[in-house]
């Protein structure tokens, strides 16, 4: 009898809200997958770009190794679908995705001072898919920071926190905030007009 | 009462304010997404009813005959998004294209900020990536707007699109099926077979071994609590009522009678009006292309 308690105290504890923990951690993980796929999506993209930009004359090298540096620093972090438990990590892997938008807004910005270049069938088809890779990021990102806030909120609110307490569930890495808007913004890769940076 | 002056829930409520302090305002200062009515939405007055009937027809015969749905969206201005996030949120919104096929896509013109946007469901994406989405808007669709000739671009827009869809194999169009996520209420039926099962099988063993009223008591509390860690509490009220009262009326050892308790096929499906055009439950994952005029 004292047995049978016990097993109905610790259903009690573990009870309200384990099954939503499964389904949120479900999501948070099918949404970083999506986070991580289309910035390979991207990263994909980044030796067709180097390829092209080399063709045309004399292209400032400086820009080029920074973006090829980049590419080499995030393919250095591995990406798994862990990162999420580790906040640690995520920053670092953050902090390189940073640095790649950077060094690729940089070269796009370069780019617009060769004519001959920008004109090019190629480096247009390159620009488009460019620009959806950053604005599927951006979706994604977006997407992921919900699922996380959900997932959470369920981590740290009454009782739920308890069911989380009782079986480690920790809360999950998330986005930084403090720029998320300028994040969530695709960058400009529009040449149509002249560039304003 | 008590519970509230305890410093880790007023914490707890602290956190949860403040939080919701900081997440509200980026929603408020948005443009709303319109109610989804018809497959043709013009906000600026742009095109003539003839016009936006004969795009309307042109969009339903090919999703009558393909199965893909094609909405377009002329709103005067997105600010302050940028025409990327605000068309992902009315394609989130609107659910262009079949559930599970994805085949939606949406054209969104911000007139007064000259911006434009194809947004690509996921399921047409091989058909027209990124760089074949921007070439029709640049060769297609924005010659025409610098013309001032909008009616002209989106349709003809809207017809280059419909001959690149129509090189994907896609599934065949069918009636579309019923919308509607489960609710609360649909899961607590889900579980009502297995309560009874319990009921029926360990109500019987519980009460021979507890007498009548103990066993029936410990039935609603097990009830109770499955009710409580699959559903809801409200659920678990219910499961523990029904749980008891099943065990403690339930004469006999354990067999059950010709009760005829079935959970029926449930038909609690959230069928929206057919007057109006809906979208198919379809998602994008932010793939396409913008453009300016």
């Amino acid at each position: 009898m004292r047995k049978l308690l016990l097993a109905l105290a610790a259903l009690t504890l573990s009870g309200c809200g384990y099954n939503d923990f499964q389904r949120l951690d479900e999501g948070v993980t099918a949404a970083w997958s999506e986070v991580l796929n289309n910035y390979q999506r991207r990263a994909d993209l980044i030796p067709n770009l180097v390829a092209t930009v080399q063709g045309a004359a004399d292209f400032e090298k400086s820009t080029l190794v920074e973006l090829t540096n980049a590419r080499a620093s995030v393919g250095a972090i591995k990406a798994t679908p862990e990162l999420v438990n580790d906040p640690e990590a995520f920053a670092r892997f953050q902090a390189a995705q940073t640095q790649m938008t950077s060094a690729l807004s940089r070269l796009l910005a370069v780019a617009e001072n060769y004519p001959q270049l920008t004109a090019t069938k190629e480096f247009g088809e390159l620009r488009a898919e460019l620009a959806g890779a950053e604005n599927r990021i951006a979706v994604a990102r977006g997407r992921y920071i919900k699922a996380v806030q959900e997932y959470n909120i369920l981590a740290r609110s009454f009782p739920t926190n308890l069911t989380a307490m009782l079986f480690g569930y920790k809360t999950k890495a998330n986005f930084t905030v403090e720029n998320e808007k300028a994040i969530a913004a695709p960058p400009k890769v529009d040449f149509s007009k002249p560039a304003a940076k | 009462m008590r519970a509230l002056r305890s410093p880790g829930v007023l914490m707890l409520a602290v956190l949860l304010a403040a939080w919701l302090a900081l997440t509200a305002p980026a929603a408020t200062a948005e443009v709303a997404v319109p109610v989804l009515k018809a497959r043709v939405t013009d906000l600026t007055g742009t095109l003539s009813a003839q016009q936006r009937d004969e795009l309307e027809a042109l969009l339903a015969g090919f999703e009558a005959k393909k199965g893909s749905q094609i909405a377009v969206l002329l709103l005067p201005s997105t600010r302050p998004e940028e025409i990327e996030q605000y068309a992902i949120r009315v394609f989130d919104q609107w659910k262009v294209g079949r559930k599970g096929v994805d085949d939606g896509l949406l054209l969104v013109v911000a007139k007064d900020d000259r911006r434009l946007r194809i947004e690509v469901g996921y399921g047409l994406e091989g058909v027209i990536p990124d760089s074949v989405a921007r070439r029709v808007i640049d060769e297609t669709i924005t010659p025409r707007f610098r013309a001032n000739d909008f009616a002209g671009g989106v349709r003809a827009g809207a017809e280059q699109l419909m001959r690149l869809i129509e090189g994907e194999k896609l599934p065949p169009p069918q009636s579309r099926p019923a919308q509607g996520g489960t609710s609360n209420l649909d899961s607590m039926f889900e579980w009502l077979v297995p309560l009874f099962a319990f009921v029926v099988v360990g109500g019987g063993i519980l009460k021979a071994v507890l007498g009548r009223l103990p066993g029936a008591l410990a039935v609603g509390v097990v009830a109770g609590l499955a009710g409580w860690l699959m559903v809801s509490l409200g659920a678990a009220a219910l499961f523990a009522l029904v749980g008891f009262i099943l065990t403690f009326v339930n004469t006999g050892g354990g067999r059950r009678g010709g009760g005829g308790w079935s959970s029926g096929g449930g038909g609690w499906s959230s069928g929206g009006s057919s007057s109006s055009w809906g979208g198919g439950g379809g998602s994008s994952g932010g793939g396409g292309a913008s453009g300016s005029w």
